[in-house]
C-alpha cells in the first residue's frame, strides 16, 4: 500500500472538491459513516445537516434551481435512500440537476437482505437520468466526475450514486479526469439550421404570434435571448409554470402563466393565435387540457433540447431539437418585427374583460397576501411555492422579474416541497429575500426543517395560507364533486405561530386583512432567523381562471362575482370574434 | 398495428438490460419478443426487440430509448430492410408409427432432430418466425410437449437482394 493512496471515503471528499461544490445537504448513518469520518476536517465545503433526507434533497433542488448550480445530498443506506425517492423524482419531472450518494451496504452483503438495504439503484431506474452502483474503488472518481457532467448537461436531471461501505474503505491512487466522454450520451445544443429557417419563414409570415416559454429557458439561461425575440416580433409572451421569471411578468408583452389556472387572455390568446413559438416548453397537460383542441388555428414551432419531447402529447410543425438558448441566439438575427399592434391590442382588451381578479374584504384572502408580498419585494425576491392553490395563487399574483426566483414542483406536484427548497436557495442567494410559500397541508409535511433554518440563521419568510382545508382537493371535490368535503379538512391544525417560537423561528398569526401588510413589513427586517407567517385566509376560496382537467378553452371558467356562483363562458369563440 | 423490430446496442454492464426492460414496463410498450447477447464488441451487447405499435408509439419508444445513457445505437430496422432468424426447440410426442412422418417434416423446414426417446423428438429448427410458426402449426396435430423460442435477432441487409 504507498502512501499516496486514499480511501474511497478521502476520495470523494476530493471530488466535491473538484466539482466546486460549495454545499452538501445530507444525513448521516452506518453506511456513509466512513464518508462522514472524511468529511469532519472539509474546509471548502458546508455539510447541512437537515431534519430528513426528503428535505435534503428539496433542499438540493432549491439550491440548483436557484443558482444553476448542480445540487448535493449525501444520505445512508436503506430509509436513508428510500427516504429520497420523493426528492428524485421531483428532480426527474422537473430536470433540475441534483447528484444523491447514498451509502450501501457492503459488497459481499448486496442482495442478502443485510441491515438497512435497499435495492436504490433499482428503485430510482425510471426516476433518475442514470444511476450508478460503485463496485470498486478504482472506479469511484470516473463516477462522481460522470455524475456531475450528466446531472448538468443536455436536459439536465438527478444522478444517484450508490457506494457501498467496503469500497468508500478501500484504497486506490486518486486520479481525477479532465473530462468524460460517454459514447451512448451527446446532449445536441446547436438546433438544425434548415429546422431554424424553417422555423423563420413561419414567424415571418404571421400576424398573431405567441411565445409559450417553459422551463427549459430557465435551465439554459435564455431570459435574454426570449427578451430579444418577444421584443423584436411585438409578439406577447405566455409562461408556464416553470418557465416564470424567463420573461418579467410586469412587462408589456407578458401574459403571465397559460394553462389550467393560467391567466384568462393567455389561454385566449394561444387558442387563436396563427404561429406558437414553443421554447423549453413540453405541451404538458396542465397546459393543453385536451391536446386535440389546443390551439388549433397556429403553425407550431417547439425548441426543445430533448428529441423526447418533440410530438409527445401535440404534434408540431416544425421541432428544433437543441438548447434554447443556442437555438435562439442563431434564430433571432433571421426574424423580422411583426406588425402586431392589433393582435396585442386584443390581448389587452380581452385582458379589462377577465382580469385576474378578487375581492378584498375584512377576512384575508390569499390572493392579496401573495400581491403585498410581491409589492413589498418589488417582485425580485426568491418564492418557493409548495403544491395546491397557494401555489397558483403565487404563480397568479406574484409578478416574476427574474429567472430562477420562482421555485415550485411542477411536473410532480409535490407537497412539502417548498420549504425545504427555500432552505437550499437561501444558501445560494444571499441579496435578495426569500419567501416560502405553503398551505397549512403542505407546512406540515416537512415542518421538521425548521430546525435546520433556525440552526442556519436562514431569513426566510415562511408564509402560510391557512384555509384550514387541503384547498385544491376541496376546490374540486367543490366543482366535480358536488360539494362532497370527503377528508378535506385541517380541523385539527396545530399553532403555528408558537410551533415557530417553539423551533426557535419567529412566528406571527393573524386572520385581519389589514394586519397583512405591517406583519409582512416587519417579517421583512427580521434576518437571524426564519419567520413563520400564519395567514389564516378564507375557507373556501377557488383558483380562477380554471380550465377543468382534459377539457378546451371553451370550457374555461373565470372568476365568478361571488365564491360560490360559477360563470360558464360556452360563447366565448363568439364573443372574442 | 405494424410490428417493428428493434436493434439496440447497449453497454455490457449489469443492470443495463433492466434499464431498458423497466423503460418497456414503466411506459406501457409492449414487448413481442427480446433477445439479448453479446456484439461484435465485448463491451457492447446487442438487443433486439420485436414491438408492436403504431407510429407514434414506436417514435417514442426510439427516442426514450436513446436517452438511455448505456445505450450507445438504436436502429428501427423495419424500414432498413434486414435479415432475421429465430431458433426454436420443440418437443413432441413421437412413438413408432409417427416418427418418420416427424422426421419428414423435420427435414422439409431444414431442421435437425437433436434428442430422441421412445416416447418424444426435440427438434430445432432456425428461420423466419413465419416459418418456425409453420412448423410448429405442422407438429401440433402430434402433440407438444415444450416449445423453446430465443425470440427474433436480427441484422440490417448490407446489399438488397441477397439471402
Amino acid at each position: 500500500m504507498s502512501s499516496d493512496e486514499l480511501t474511497g471515503a478521502e476520495i470523494f471528499v476530493k471530488c466535491l472538491m473538484e466539482e466546486k461544490v460549495e454545499y452538501i445537504f445530507g444525513y448521516p448513518g452506518g453506511a456513509v459513516i466512513g464518508v462522514y469520518d472524511a468529511m469532519h476536517d472539509m474546509s471548502h465545503i458546508q455539510h447541512i445537516l437537515t431534519r430528513h433526507e426528503q428535505g435534503a434533497v428539496h433542499a438540493a433542488e432549491g439550491y440548483a434551481k436557484a443558482t444553476g448550480q448542480v445540487g448535493v445530498v449525501l444520505v445512508t443506506s436503506g430509509p436513508g435512500a428510500t427516504n429520497t425517492v420523493t426528492g428524485i423524482a421531483d428532480a426527474y419531472m422537473d430536470s433540475v440537476p441534483i447528484v444523491v450518494f447514498t451509502g450501501q451496504v457492503a459488497t459481499h452483503l448486496i442482495g442478502n437482505d443485510a441491515f438497512q438495504e435497499a435495492d436504490i439503484v433499482g428503485i430510482t431506474r425510471s426516476i433518475t437520468k442514470h444511476n450508478f452502483l460503485v463496485k470498486d474503488v478504482r472506479d469511484l472518481a470516473w463516477t462522481i466526475k460522470a455524475a456531475f457532467h450528466i446531472a448538468s448537461t443536455g436536459k439536465p436531471g438527478p444522478v444517484v450514486v450508490d457506494m457501498p461501505k467496503d469500497v468508500m474503505a478501500s484504497r486506490t491512487a486518486f486520479n481525477y479526469p479532465k473530462e468524460i466522454k460517454l459514447r451512448g450520451y451527446h446532449p445536441f445544443y446547436f438546433g438544425h439550421i434548415g429546422q431554424i429557417n424553417k422555423a423563420v419563414e413561419i414567424i415571418n409570415s404571421s400576424k398573431k404570434p405567441v411565445l409559450y416559454v417553459g422551463g427549459g429557458a430557465i435551465n439554459s439561461n435564455a431570459s435574454r435571448e426570449v427578451y430579444n425575440l418577444a421584443k423584436k416580433l411585438n409578439a406577447p409572451v405566455a409562461m408556464t409554470l416553470m418557465g416564470l421569471g424567463a420573461f418579467p411578468t410586469d412587462d408589456e408583452l407578458s401574459m403571465g402563466m397559460l394553462g389550467m389556472h393560467g391567466t384568462w387572455y393567455s389561454n385566449i390568446a394561444v387558442d387563436q393565435c396563427d404561429c406558437l413559438i414553443a421554447i423549453g416548453s413540453r405541451f404538458d397537460d396542465r397546459v393543453t387540457g385536451n391536446p386535440q383542441r389546443f390551439s388549433p388555428n397556429s403553425k407550431k414551432i417547439h425548441i426543445d433540447i430533448d428529441p423526447s419531447a418533440i410530438s409527445k402529447n401535440v404534434k408540431v410543425d416544425v421541432p428544433i431539437v437543441g438548447d434554447v438558448r443556442h437555438v435562439l441566439e442563431r434564430l433571432i438575427p433571421l426574424v423580422q418585427p411583426l406588425d402586431t399592434m392589433e393582435w396585442l391590442k386584443q390581448i389587452r382588451d380581452w385582458e379589462k374583460e377577465h382580469p385576474l381578479r378578487y375581492e378584498n374584504g375584512d377576512q384575508i384572502r390569499a390572493q392579496y397576501v401573495i400581491q403585498k408580498i410581491y409589492e413589498l419585494t418589488n417582485g425580485e425576491a426568491v418564492v418557493t411555492a409548495d403544491v395546491g392553490q397557494n401555489q397558483m395563487w403565487t404563480a397568479q399574483f406574484y409578478k416574476f422579474k427574474n429567472p430562477r426566483s420562482s421555485i415550485t414542483s411542477g411536473g410532480l406536484g409535490t407537497m412539502g416541497f417548498s420549504f425545504p427548497a427555500a432552505i437550499g436557495a437561501a444558501f445560494g442567494v444571499k441579496d435578495r429575500p426569500i419567501f416560502s410559500i405553503n398551505g397549512d397541508g403542505g407546512i406540515q409535511m416537512n415542518i421538521q426543517e425548521l430546525t435546520t433554518a433556525v440552526g442556519n440563521k436562514l431569513p426566510i419568510k415562511i408564509v402560510i395560507l391557512d384555509n384550514g382545508y387541503l384547498g385544491m382537493v376541496r376546490q374540486w371535490q367543490d366543482m366535480f364533486y358536488k360539494k362532497r368535503y370527503s377528508h378535506v379538512s385541517l380541523g385539527t391544525n396545530p399553532d403555528f405561530a408558537k410551533i415557530a417560537d417553539a423551533f426557535g423561528a419567529k412566528g406571527f398569526v393573524t386572520d385581519k386583512t389589514d394586519e397583512v401588510e405591517p406583519i409582512l413589513r416587519e417579517a421583512l427586517k427580521i434576518n437571524d432567523r426564519p419567520v413563520l407567517i400564519d395567514f389564516k385566509t378564507v375557507e373556501e376560496d377557488n383558483v380562477f381562471p380554471m380550465i377543468p382537467a382534459g377539457t378546451g378553452v371553451e370550457q374555461m371558467l373565470d372568476y365568478p362575482k361571488s365564491v360560490n356562483e360559477l360563470k360558464t363562458t360556452k360563447d366565448r369563440v363568439e364573443a372574442t370574434k | 398495428m405494424k410490428k417493428h423490430t428493434i436493434s439496440i446496442l447497449v453497454e455490457n454492464k449489469f443492470g443495463a438490460l433492466n434499464r431498458i426492460v423497466g423503460l418497456f414496463a414503466a411506459r406501457g410498450y409492449n414487448i413481442d419478443s427480446i433477445s439479448v447477447g453479446t456484439s461484435e464488441d465485448d463491451s457492447v451487447a446487442r438487443v433486439t426487440i420485436v414491438s408492436k405499435g403504431d407510429d407514434d408509439v414506436i417514435e417514442q419508444i426510439i427516442k426514450q430509448l436513446n436517452k438511455l445513457i448505456d445505450v450507445t445505437k438504436v436502429v428501427d430496422l423495419t424500414y432498413e430492410g434486414f435479415v432475421e432468424r429465430e431458433l426454436v426447440l420443440v418437443k413432441v410426442s413421437a412413438n413408432r408409427n409417427t416418427r418418420p412422418e416427424l422426421m419428414q417434416i423435420s427435414e422439409i423446414f431444414r431442421s435437425k432432430i437433436i434428442d430422441i426417446s421412445p416416447r418424444s423428438l426435440t427438434i430445432e429448427a432456425t428461420g423466419s418466425e413465419q416459418k418456425v410458426n409453420a412448423m410448429i402449426k405442422m407438429l401440433e396435430p402430434f402433440g407438444i410437449k415444450e416449445i423453446a423460442r430465443t425470440g427474433r435477432v436480427a441484422l440490417k441487409r448490407e446489399f438488397e437482394g441477397l439471402v
